[in-house]
């Protein structure tokens, strides 16, 4: 590509221990929140498998995490709503990866949430993308994971799920339809050595939104990343980050109906 | 809940404020945020009223501004793209920051080879601005240290720059305010080191003479800055404090550096900084160092970003901002410019809380309208008083262009037309290299006619 830093050839990280290199594979891996937590563990030295959408992105992410440390790095390029081609990615990055500690399922859509309010086929688009999509990867990983009696799986979901509300009910509903399936996993799989952590995010601060009013009450991503790859450590079941989103999302989801139908939220 | 959870996939862009570090002039322009290399040709095409790209926003005037246009943001293309350890040649989006860079490379045993007083700056800007260092006098300016980056144009073509490939390119971009397309990626040579730490050594003067005495002394160090104060006359007139350190040749522990937990929280007083409280400030600095000497082992952080320890220190001048007048005076007539300026500076009784005096060396610069030259460089900082601070602004450029110096985009908000093209009389040469879609409020301010000012 012509865009790119010429020769860009594999160089040995400085002088570091690598006890047990963790395999993890990051769907989504383009997304501001997984592509800063991916530089957390690069600079702990994991082998890392990255599916995203688009080729040229995923480039210079793979590009990066190598540089940062990363003991390895391969990628697929794939669009994540084909659920139909499911089954051979993860075995393909299994496969690559010789095995698998951590999947960390990052891909999703905000969506257009007038757009969904107007038109059943984008609220559908947007259900598929953030929930029935998840659904088909997380059935395979852990039937998988629980065959081996390991893993981690690590998935983003939103705050925006905890309850439904006019401005992004489309959104929330995928997220709070993700968030319960996540329960029931975990409810199902922990016995059997799987661990399941639901990431729920409040607004985060990335690149984009850097100049933005407001933006300075944002969390800053880097810090988000630090507290989900600790979390995937210690092996945690949900994770409201920043941590002020648990008692602000206990005190929403507690707000009587009554009251709270007529709240602009 | 006051905001909506944004998915990492959320693209937003709009109006939005981005202010310069001096928060003056304030414009607002609509924010694209460029965080892929490829985006900038999407961005590209269907943006009308011109573009400019911009990363932190510290360069103090109006070169990262472009008033009712777009402002290019590239701090989301932050990413590393090679190292090699052998050559310390690093490659990385232009919108990585050197504290980004730093934090990287201070474990690996790497230094930048140049770097200005604050970290929070981009690579790509950086190169825009030609920015130096106190290493000036022997390592030259950043662009020297820059083998090669692309160079994208607003009609979709691209080039490689470097001295040997497309070099009238390199060059014009080196120093080129961003104004010659976008930068998105390039390779920056870094310099060893085995410690954080700086021998360090702070030595009081007195008078210009005395600075010049130390800077001929301190040729074979590798950084020199002086703190001057500029507001004491007579028997203090000139006095400062010559500051210079080598990165320790003992080997020591390379940690990467802590966050910075301070931000000053709110916008100063106007009245905050005036002649009373900036003459206690540069007496106590003065006498800080008791001793006329005194020698140190200092971390980088505090060595070269003392600042930078509180986030938004800029808000200290208040709503109103800061005016910085900084000039490089070639050495002919540096001295006599030097007292000349001091002293109208401090006869003006208008109040500079930082002044920092530097010699600048005989390293050529890569850029066709890099600002550095050799001779003496001061930098002062105003805050703006209505009615006072423009007009002695533009009696000290006038000064300074009588003693054959030149003012610095990057701390410029006043200069006006005439002085700029008198200080950059190649700036239409220049302006050939300029992408027609990019500009920016200083451009527009520096190039404007002159009879019609």
């Amino acid at each position: 590509m012509s865009t790119q830093a010429p020769a860009l050839a594999a160089h040995a990280v400085p002088a570091r221990t690598i006890y047990a290199s963790k395999k993890i594979l990051v769907l989504g891996a383009t997304s501001g929140i997984a592509e800063a937590t991916c530089r957390v563990w690069a600079a702990e030295g994991a082998s890392l498998f990255l599916v995203a959408r688009n080729a040229e992105k995923l480039a210079a992410v793979a590009a990066d995490l190598k540089v940062r440390g990363a003991h390895y790095v391969d990628t697929a390029v794939a669009d994540l709503d084909d659920t139909a081609k499911h089954p051979e990615l993860l075995a393909h990055a299994i496969n690559s990866l010789t095995g698998i500690d951590i999947a960390y399922l990052a891909h999703g859509v905000l969506g257009d949430q007038a757009a969904a309010e107007a038109d059943f086929a984008t609220a559908e688009q947007i259900l598929h993308t953030n929930f029935i999509a998840p659904v088909s990867l997380l059935t395979w990983l852990a039937n998988h994971m629980v065959q081996r009696k390991s893993g981690v799986l690590a998935v983003l979901s939103s705050v925006a799920g905890d309850r439904g509300r006019k401005s992004n009910y489309v959104y929330g509903s995928s997220k709070a339809g993700l968030s319960a399936f996540l329960g029931g996993l975990r409810n199902r799989v922990d016995r059997e050595g799987v661990t399941v952590l639901t990431i729920k995010p409040g607004p985060v601060k990335t690149a984009m939104t850097s100049a933005m009013k407001g933006s300075e009450k944002f969390a800053d991503v880097n810090a988000v990343a630090k507290t989900i790859a600790a979390a995937v450590g210690a092996r945690k079941d949900t994770l409201y980050v920043p941590f002020q989103w648990q008692p602000i999302m206990f005190f929403i989801r507690n707000i009587p109906e009554s009251v709270f139908k007529k709240l602009n939220l | 809940m006051s905001q909506t959870p944004t998915s990492p996939e959320v693209e937003t862009s709009g109006p939005a404020p981005f202010e310069s570090w001096g928060r003056y002039p304030t414009y607002s322009g609509n924010v694209v945020p460029l965080n892929w290399q490829g985006d900038f040709t999407r961005a590209a095409t269907g943006l009308a009223n011109g573009a400019l790209p911009v990363g932190m926003g510290r360069s103090y005037g109006d070169v990262c501004l472009l008033k009712g246009g777009n402002l290019l943001l590239t701090t989301g293309m932050d990413r590393l793209l090679d190292f090699d350890p052998a050559t310390g040649l690093l490659t990385a989006e232009s919108g990585i920051t050197l504290a980004q860079i730093l934090d990287f490379a201070v474990p690996r045993g790497f230094f930048l080879p140049v770097t200005p007083g604050t970290k929070y700056v981009t690579l790509g800007g950086a190169i825009a601005n030609d920015i130096h260092g106190k290493n000036h006098h022997v390592a030259g300016t950043f662009g020297s240290h820059v083998t090669q980056f692309g160079l994208m144009r607003s009609d979709g073509s691209y080039k490689l720059c470097s001295p040997t490939e497309n070099p009238d390119w390199y060059s014009a971009t080196i120093g080129g305010l961003g104004l010659t397309g976008l930068i998105p990626w390039a390779t920056l040579r870094l310099r060893p080191i085995v410690s954080r730490e700086i021998d360090y050594e702070g030595i009081q003067f007195h008078g210009i003479d005395e600075f010049l005495d130390l800077t001929e002394k301190s040729k074979h160090i590798e950084y020199t800055v002086s703190w001057v104060d500029c507001v004491s006359t007579g028997r203090n007139f000139a006095r400062g404090v010559f500051m210079q350190g080598d990165h320790s040749a003992v080997p020591g522990e390379l940690k990467p550096s802590p966050e910075p937990k301070l931000v000053f929280p709110f916008d100063a007083p106007g009245f905050a900084l005036n002649k009373y409280t900036v003459s206690a400030f540069n007496t106590l600095f003065f006498h800080k160092q008791i001793k006329p000497r005194v020698t140190a082992l200092q971390d980088y952080e505090p060595f070269f970003y003392p600042l930078d320890k509180v986030l938004h220190w800029n808000r200290l001048y208040g709503k109103s901002g800061l005016l910085q007048f900084q000039y490089a005076i070639p050495w002919e007539s540096a001295r006599e410019g030097t007292i000349a300026i001091l002293g109208a500076v401090a006869k003006s009784g208008l109040a500079s809380f930082l002044a920092v005096l530097k010699a600048f060396g005989d390293v050529p610069s890569p850029g066709m309208m890099s600002f550095p030259q050799p001779g003496i460089t001061l930098a002062l900082d105003f805050p703006i008083k209505p009615g006072l601070s423009f007009p002695l602004f533009e009696r000290l450029a006038d000064m300074t262009l009588d003693f054959g110096g030149r003012l610095y985009p990057a701390k410029d908000a006043a200069m006006t037309a005439a002085q700029f093209q008198a200080f950059y009389p190649q700036w239409e040469s220049f302006a050939r290299y300029r992408d027609p879609m990019l500009t920016s409020s200083f451009w527009e301010r520096v190039t404007g006619d002159p009879a019609t000012l």
